[in-house]
């Protein structure tokens, strides 16, 4: 310890109890994986060939096969459409659900907890699980796919929105009311121009991620990229499966940029 | 009194109204476009909706043989152990990745080739990502361990290299004013001052791999949604609710632990 | 103009008495203030006459309607005619200046018509006419987040007036400002109040701008009127009445202290509404100790 001195004035800032509960928390980090390890019972033995197996496929994914883009454009804006349909749809619903689901415009308690619920179930339920209710319910295709992801939408939009709202100034709200505004205008000149950034912020901020979750559908058959990207790992295309992969990461890359550029616009 | 009248148009975001105009033309004739490329007719969706409230009858209430229980409870372990571990390898495999890709730490070549590695496991989703894993390792708990791993990294170390590069760099030259090696230096000038935010982000990360594992089954990658994916095939819907049910209980609980965690920490 | 109110009376859930028993009314175009010290139930009062807050017994009568009586509809109209400027002013900060101004005619206008912002032109040249009376020519445009605390109450008046009101509740209009402004937003507002021959009732507890500016005080304590009379009537032991014990703030040093008591106490306060809210969060005027 050669630094001891010098170090000794950061360490300071943590005290035993603390050093002892860092202590306890590794220990229980480690209890934890290693019975859950022990439990999964998969060997060791099978762990040692993963990183051959990987690097196998990497390799045979190289080069990408270009010649394979035209056939993904169509699939491309699909997804696309399904991602904006979606987010669309998911606003239209999520407006009066965070109403709700907001503490301090709620009617009742019977419909704030209303509220609660629908956000809640919407954001346990994975995209991908919404997709396969929505493909029995509307058959294979787009249109599952844009319900499902208006469906895990809305518990999300609805759950940061109602937070918003719970924090907005309520005297400007007041104010309005005072004038002799009816509920609507309330609404529309009391509490929307106070959430209104958020809201869309929040909804470019979802789109974003409804375009990357879009990708998947595909594997349940709502439509999407990830029909042809599911049909090209079946048939070990792999080359045809690595410019999939490159045509996603570019969709992706460019609606974070989108995002993050319309977020930043509006404030 | 001015005889003149005047009139107020309230002032728009956009340099010009028309602009204004064209803007959300623009995009309303995008979202039609979208309902025509998807097919989404409104006479299609009432109709779906309608056979789904009839199928509605199909999913309730919530039913499980004694033998599907059993199931359900032995594959939720399966997705929360799976969760476990590869919160711990994600973690630990993350440390040094965040450190090769913050921009203060690392060298450009092996900075550029972390963040390269970072935005890769950001921008796949987890399920395509459990499908390739699949076909190179095989079916079963270690592709869902792998892939939550690779998911885990990318979150995790972006994050902490960001926090990295936010450091107060003066505390580290101190330290490193005293003579210490480079590993001490980290050691003793660096990882106190990300611990806090490390412990938080953990926890959140852990509970974001619990929902992981309950969904990468679908595609054979271990876990509670190869059941799932089974019920729904076998059109077994009421059993389907009950999985989705103890999904949803997982997950709150997961989310509850991890909120309570995370408030203590703070 | 009449209002007429006997024996108001609010007791919040939690048990604590604003209002004992309030009969007070106001005829003309006179400009009242009421006094008090912090607690004392004034803001309650202001705000049980257009049923902001809801009182739990008494009648109150705007020229002969029992606004106690209204539904909602009938409220809304009955708010149509009574203009209200709030102590932390109350704007709606990220709209411009013209929006909320024209927030005063929402209750002529429909949802529709208020959610494109056209409202009939004549709104708009009165919306006018007021913010050049107020001193704002030229920023109608102008977020009301750019503007400072004396701009944004000029704001807040001209959104009352423009509803052309049969009566102005004013609370606490100077509590948030420095006191050359607190002066000069007064006198404007008992200026324009005089020009359109409105009553004012204003609650302050500023007694020297009380003293400087109105025609009339009533001074609250504790829930009870404990003085009602001219202004010049108003002596010491009046005072001495109103504020039981303690100085009376005249001075500025205690004016910002009351100024900031005044400013937490109401925040509760703020919160307790109807219509669209309903979770119970109201909370009690702070008892009677700040200023006492």
């Amino acid at each position: 310890m050669t630094s001891e001195v010098d170090a000794a004035r950061t360490w300071e800032r943590f005290d035993r109890r603390r050093r002892l509960g860092r202590f306890v928390g590794v220990l229980v980090a480690f209890v934890v994986f290693a019975g859950s390890w022990a439990f999964l019972d998969m060997g060791v033995t099978n762990v040692e060939t993963v990183p051959r197996e990987i690097n196998d496929l990497l390799s045979r994914m190289f080069p990408p096969d270009v010649a394979y883009v035209p056939e993904i454009v169509g699939p491309l804006i699909e997804t696309v459409h399904i991602a904006a349909l979606g987010t669309a749809g998911a606003l239209v619903i999520t407006i009066p659900v965070a109403l709700l689901a907001a503490e301090n415009t709620t009617p009742n308690a019977a419909t704030y907890w209303l509220g609660k619920l629908i956000v809640t179930v919407s954001r346990s339920v994975n995209t991908i699980i919404w997709a396969l209710v929505f493909v029995v319910v509307f058959g294979s295709g787009p249109l599952a796919g844009a319900v499902a992801i208006a469906f895990r939408s809305v518990g999300f939009l609805g759950k940061l929105l109602s937070e918003e709202i719970e924090e907005i100034d309520f005297g400007q709200v007041e104010a309005v009311r005072a004038a002799g505004a009816s509920p609507i205008q309330v609404l529309t000149y009391g509490v929307l121009p106070q959430v209104k950034p958020a809201l869309v912020g929040l909804s470019v901020y979802r789109w974003d991620i409804n375009v990357r979750d879009s990708t998947i559908l595909g594997f349940v058959g709502a439509g999407g990229i990830g029909v042809q990207l599911f049909r090209a790992v079946n048939a070990f295309a792999w080359q045809s499966v690595a410019m999939i992969l490159i045509v996603i990461l570019g969709v992706v890359l460019v609606s974070e940029g989108v995002s993050a550029y319309t977020r930043r616009l509006v404030r | 009194m001015a005889t003149e009248r005047r009139t107020w148009r309230r002032p728009t975001a956009f340099r010009r109204r028309e602009f204004k105009w064209a803007a959300y033309l623009g995009l309303v004739a995008f979202f039609l476009w979208s309902a025509w490329g998807v097919g989404a007719d409104p006479a299609r969706i009432l109709q779906g909706f309608g056979s789904g409230l009839s199928l509605l009858g199909d999913f309730f209430p919530p039913e499980a043989t004694p033998r599907q229980s059993q199931r359900i409870v032995d594959k939720m372990i399966e997705s929360v152990a799976m969760a476990m571990v590869s919160t711990v390898t994600g973690i630990a495999l993350s440390i040094p990745v965040a450190f090769m890709a913050a921009e203060n730490l690392s060298p450009k070549p092996l900075y550029y080739l972390n963040r390269g590695f970072i935005s890769l496991s950001r921008a796949l989703n987890v399920i395509i990502v459990a499908i390739l894993v699949v076909k190179a390792v095989g079916l079963g708990p270690l592709a869902g361990i792998i892939t939550i791993t690779f998911k885990t990294v990318g979150f995790f170390s972006k994050l902490l290299a960001e926090d990295l590069e936010d450091i107060d760099m003066r505390s580290v030259d101190a330290v490193r004013s005293t003579g210490a090696s480079p590993v001490q230096t980290l050691i003793y000038g660096v990882v106190p001052q990300i611990v806090p935010r490390f412990a938080g982000l953990s926890v959140y990360r852990w509970d974001i791999n619990i929902r992981a594992s309950t969904v990468v089954g679908i595609v054979g990658a271990g876990g509670i949604g190869s059941v799932l994916l089974t019920a729904f095939n076998r059109y077994s819907y009421q059993y389907v609710t009950a999985i989705l049910v103890a999904i949803i209980a997982v997950v709150l609980v997961a989310e509850g632990v991890s909120a309570v965690v995370r408030r203590r920490y703070q | 103009m009449t209002l007429d109110v006997t024996d108001l009376r609010k007791t919040y859930p939690t048990g604590d008495e604003a209002l004992k028993g309030v009969d007070l009314s106001i005829d003309g175009s006179e400009t009242t203030a009421m006094i008090g010290p912090s607690g004392a139930g004034k803001s309650t009062f202001i705000r049980c006459i257009n049923r902001l807050t809801e009182p739990t017994a008494g009648t109150i009568e705007l020229d002969g309607t029992d606004l106690i009586g209204l539904d909602d509809d009938g409220l809304r109209e009955a708010r149509r005619d009574i203009g209200m400027i709030f102590q932390e002013y109350n704007l709606v900060e990220r709209l411009t200046v013209m929006e909320n101004v024209l927030t005063g005619r929402l209750g002529y206008v429909s949802a529709w018509r208020a959610f494109r912002r056209s409202f009939p032109p004549e709104d708009v040249e009165r919306a006018y006419g007021i913010l050049d009376r107020v001193g704002l020519d030229g920023m109608e445009n102008k977020r009301v987040d750019e503007l400072s605390g004396g701009q944004r109450q000029r704001v807040g008046i001209a959104r009352a007036v423009v509803q052309q009101p049969t009566i102005l509740l004013v609370d606490e209009p100077t509590s948030s400002l420095d006191p050359e402004t607190s002066n000069t937003v007064m006198r404007l507002l008992t200026e324009i109040a005089a020009e359109r021959g409105v009553p004012v009732l204003i609650n302050i507890h500023e007694v020297d701008l009380a003293v400087e500016h109105a025609d009339r005080i009533v001074g609250l304590h504790d829930g009870e009127v404990v003085f009602d009379g001219p202004t010049a009537e108003l002596g010491d032991d009046a005072l001495d009445r109103v504020y039981r014990g303690g100085d009376p703030p005249e001075s500025g040093e205690s004016r910002a202290v009351t100024a900031a008591d005044d400013g937490d106490g109401s925040v509760g306060d703020r919160f307790a509404g109807d219509g669209v809210v309903t979770t119970d969060g109201r909370t009690p005027d702070r008892p009677a100790s700040g200023g006492s």
